[in-house]
């Protein structure tokens, strides 16, 4: 089984984060890192490997700093890594990202058959959530999205996630090739050991541009983007801020305060 | 000012009834939808007369009611619908509820049809003929505005956005029937199973306008909590630690990887304020946090911040605003 998982570099969620005069993620402060919710879609692919015999490769699309997301895969314990490195995808949107993921997908099924694609539910970043169903529109594949479970039947050729939406709770099930992402209560992330760590130095990492993948700069990055953001500004200071020690009737003080400010 | 229409996905229960957030969506519609007015599409075998009084009152002209043997809770099929009502509509702006389905098939018809999607807006204009969003964003911490540049646009909108309101003359919504043609990629992916969350007998917690949290600090005594939500008429939510420890159930979680809520008041209850924790509730109207360490990172952000044990703090507000409200 070949399963490739996409992951995306973000600003710590730690940090303080910044958007720029161009509305983009300022992503120079040094604290990038692989995005939290990507190692729990990392994870599921090496677990699913493991039990199934399987090959992992991280993807990711981004400027040079990207290439640690993959690295952190790497040292987790993914086979491969492949890194989209070029300058015309900045400023692409979450459509424009997929479409270049979706590029080195069918780039790497040329190799060898693809059965999975993996991503996390969203980026932290941006958590539009839109990139892994955009992924399988582009890739024409049947997308699971938002497993909390997920298992694969090899011999049948199929994959079952159940996941939590708003009003319901689902179990789906297609055949493979699918296109899966995951929620972070799907599963506890391995840290990398030593080993790992060691083993991934010698690991290679592709690094493919868009002429590698055929891609016309014009529908990616900032000149096909979709959406341009007008204007962005830190939120202003909550005013007039409280805050009171109990000393009894802070109970009734906070009631008398809805009140006042006509929220009740 | 567009001369199309406003095409507006009538999210329901399924009872039939429509979600709340659904007129927050078609006032929002209103206002950008100039001439050719709102238009509804409804997706499901569900009854929509009980809707119809509402979506007159929002001055709904046209409900497209899809008409598929698929199931159209996969996002594929519904995104096919949808397609088919942008096609019969002529609309060139889709207004959907941010959630998670809804962002699914946001997603696929982007993808065929080149329109510029934003998620989770919380306000909408027209400037220079471009629609333009309004969001929150790096967990409630920034504002932007976001023009789409595409020719058509999908823009979904979170609850609360804005305080809905009846269109000044009603309307008589007429409704049509529409086949869809279902992708035959659309129903490769089958539904085994579909179980619908029992109602809690409060309201829904994506959408509630007052939202009361519990974290770890109830130690798992939600009644303070449930008790203030009750007077306030609002929903009840939770810290992942809480849900984790299965004190409640795993649909309350609040968070990045929870419920993202925004409602006009926020209360925290021993919860720290992790910033996952604040990525899903920061951008909320009014911030109230009870907590006895005064060194909780939620103190930063709270509009009103109490230094106190929740167990005493929590019943005197309760029971003062029951005096209060009389
Ligand atoms: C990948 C990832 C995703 C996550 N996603 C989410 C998410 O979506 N949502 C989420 O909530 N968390 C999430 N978390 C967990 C998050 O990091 C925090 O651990 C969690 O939010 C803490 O919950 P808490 O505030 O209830 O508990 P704690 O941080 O333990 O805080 C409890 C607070 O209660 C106070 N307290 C104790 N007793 C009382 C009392 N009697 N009266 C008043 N105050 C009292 C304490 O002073 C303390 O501040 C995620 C974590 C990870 C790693």
């Amino acid at each position: 089984m070949r399963i490739v998982v996409c992951v995306k570099f973000v600003p710590d969620i730690q940090s303080d984060r910044q958007l720029g005069p161009d509305g983009r993620v300022v992503r120079d402060g040094g604290d990038g890192t692989l995005n939290e919710l990507d190692e729990n879609a990392v994870e599921a692919a090496l677990a699913l490997a493991e039990e199934h015999d399987g090959q992992v490769v991280v993807l990711t699309v981004g400027p040079d700093d990207a290439v640690d997301a993959v690295r952190k895969g790497l040292q987790m314990g993914a086979d491969e890594a492949v890194h989209v490195l070029d300058d015309d995808i900045a400023g692409a949107d979450a459509i424009g990202t997929a479409t270049v993921l979706a590029a080195a997908v069918r780039r790497l099924s040329e190799d060898a058959p693809v059965d999975l694609v993996v991503t996390g539910m969203a980026g932290l970043d941006g958590l539009t959530s839109l990139l892994p169903t955009a992924i399988a529109e582009l890739l024409d594949l049947p997308a699971l999205p938002l497993a909390s479970s997920l298992t694969v039947d090899p011999v049948a050729g199929t994959a079952t996630v159940t996941r939590r939406l708003d009003h319901a709770t689902e179990t789906l099930t297609a055949d493979l090739p699918v296109l899966v992402s995951v929620t972070d209560g799907i599963n506890e992330p391995r840290y990398p050991n030593f080993k790992g760590i060691m083993a991934a130095r010698k690991k290679p990492v592709t690094t493919w541009t868009l002429a590698d993948l055929g891609v016309d700069p014009a529908t990616v990055g900032a000149a096909g983007a979709r959406t341009r953001v007008l204007e962005a500004a830190p939120r202003p200071p909550r005013e007039d801020r409280v805050l009171v020690t109990d000393t009894g009737d802070a109970g009734a003080r906070l009631a008398a305060w809805l009140v006042e400010r006509k929220l009740v | 000012m567009t001369v199309t229409p406003v095409l507006v996905l009538l999210d329901h229960a399924p009872d039939g009834s429509l979600r709340p957030p659904v007129r927050e969506l078609l006032t929002l519609a209103r206002g950008v939808a100039g001439e050719a007015g709102v238009h509804g599409v409804w997706a499901g075998d569900e009854d929509l007369d009980a809707a119809l009084p509402v979506l007159a009152a929002q001055g709904v002209s046209t409900v497209h009611r899809l008409v598929t043997a698929a199931d159209v809770h996969l996002s594929a099929v519904l995104a096919d619908g949808l397609e088919a009502a942008l096609g019969a509509s002529g609309a060139s702006l889709l207004l959907l509820v941010s959630s998670f389905d809804n962002k699914e098939a946001a997603a696929r018809l982007a993808v065929r049809t080149g329109a510029g999607v934003v998620t989770d807006a919380d306000g909408l204009t027209v400037e220079d003929g471009a629609v333009v969003a309004h969001k929150t964003v790096l967990a409630g911490t920034w504002t932007t505005r976001c023009a789409v540049s595409a020719p058509s646009a999908i823009v979904t909108v979170k609850a609360n956005a804005v305080p809905a309101q009846d269109a000044a003359s009603p309307s008589s919504p007429q409704v049509v029937d529409l086949p869809v043609e279902v992708r035959a990629g659309s129903t490769r992916v089958r539904l085994v199973e579909r179980t619908e969350h029992a109602a809690s007998g409060r309201p829904d917690l994506g959408s509630a306008n007052v939202v009361v949290v519990g974290g770890r600090g109830t130690e798992g005594d939600f009644t303070a909590v449930e008790e203030l939500a009750d007077v306030l008429g609002g929903a009840v939510g939770a810290t992942r630690v809480a849900t984790d420890e299965g004190w409640i159930g795993h649909d309350a979680q609040i968070g990045q990887t929870g419920v993202t809520v925004s409602p006009r008041l926020y209360v925290g209850a021993g919860v720290s304020g992790a910033v996952h924790h604040r990525g899903g509730m920061q951008a909320s109207g009014t911030i109230v946090a009870v907590n006895s360490d005064p060194d909780a990172p939620i103190f930063e952000i709270a509009d009103f911040g109490i230094v106190g044990d929740l167990f005493t703090v929590l019943p005197q507000a309760a029971a003062e605003l029951r005096r209060l409200q009389g």
